[in-house]
């Protein structure tokens, strides 16, 4: 009884571990990487406005507002996909959104926003990428929503989907906002 | 037999061209390599994550952030920044998954000591088989009539081997 416990419960029991740990990793997307920044003051910059060169954005001027930051490029195909979402924010007046143009050209950028629409409040242009690697950018588009106090609460790395607006961005705003 | 070498050496000249382009490409980077910061710049390329292509290091790859993270360690470097400096703005940013050696905290232990944990209970699991056939087997149950059958069979092949 037990020898035969052993000898196919062992490899029944082990089976079943493996089975669980790979069916529970199907289930993750590995670009999601726990960011580091959440929790933390959205760090500091002063850039280009994309539409006024000699103007200048920073975090700064948004204190006081749940705002949204997010990173899209003209170049960028998932960017594509998820504008619409944010001309819809936008129309809707969830909250203000401000884009940071990422590694673009400037030309490409306005053609692009009059071509798709501008959802921003206001655009910084981050030729460099040095925002971007401040920020921890590496899968454009990424969306952080920062509090009034100026501290990141959210990412979402790629493009924002319906089902992570409706029920993690957009509680997370109101309860922020309240 | 000629024919077959002179294709190994063409098949050698491109894979000497293509090293020779790969370093090309690393140091064309920047206009005027330093050798002590590319050599430093090489060492620590190779323990950092690409997040793009998260299988490659930072040294290895093509990927455009990759090129940026690069010339951030360049300068890094000619700042005089040391290597803990560089690791730290780099987990600073992109959390441990950038670190091929991640630090042993509560949420990597799992990482540092699960194949260990694993080979042990690997092991356990051989020595207990091992032990079990070891182990003898009841014997079974022998009658008084048999064991006199059985000794005076193994006295007449004694017997026999005698004779012989």
């Amino acid at each position: 009884m037990n020898a035969r416990w052993l000898k196919y419960g062992i490899p029944l029991v082990l089976f079943a571990a493996l089975a669980a740990f790979l069916a529970v990793g199907l289930t993750r997307d590995p670009r999601e990487v726990p960011s580091p920044f959440i929790g933390r003051a959205a760090p500091a910059f002063s850039l280009e406005r994309l539409h006024e060169p000699g103007q200048s954005f920073s975090p700064e001027q948004m204190k006081g507002k749940v705002w949204l930051l997010n990173v899209w490029a003209s170049w960028c195909v998932s960017c594509r996909v998820e504008h619409p979402l944010l001309v819809e924010m936008s129309k809707r007046n969830d909250v203000p959104i401000v884009g940071l143009d990422y590694k673009d050209e400037r030309g490409a950028g306005l053609q692009w926003l009059t071509k798709m629409g501008n959802p921003y409040f206001a655009s910084a242009f981050d030729v460099e990428g040095k925002v971007g690697i401040d920020y921890g950018v590496y899968g454009v588009p990424e969306t952080f929503v920062i509090d009034k106090q100026g501290v990141i609460r959210y990412k979402q790395i790629g493009p924002i989907t319906p089902e992570a607006l409706e029920k993690k961005i957009l509680p997370l705003i109101r309860k922020l906002s309240a | 037999m000629k024919r077959s070498r002179a294709g190994i050496m063409r098949i050698l000249a491109a894979l000497a061209c293509a090293v020779a382009l790969n370093v090309f490409a690393q140091a064309d980077e920047v206009a005027h390599p330093d050798p002590v910061v590319e050599a430093r710049l090489k060492d620590l390329g190779e323990e950092l994550r690409c997040l793009v292509c998260q299988n490659q290091t930072i040294a290895d790859s093509h990927a455009p952030l990759a090129v940026d993270l690069r010339n951030q360690i360049r300068v890094m470097v000619r700042q005089g920044r040391t290597d803990d400096e560089i690791r730290a703005y780099m987990v600073e940013r992109y959390g441990d998954f950038v670190l091929y050696k991640p630090p042993l905290k509560a949420t990597t232990v799992l990482l540092w000591i699960g194949p260990f944990a694993l080979l042990a209970l690997g092991i356990a699991i051989v020595v207990m088989i091992a032990r079990r056939k070891r182990m003898p087997q009841a014997l079974p149950e022998v009658s008084a009539a048999r064991r006199e059958e059985i000794a005076a069979l193994l006295e007449e092949r004694a017997g026999k081997a005698a004779r012989r």
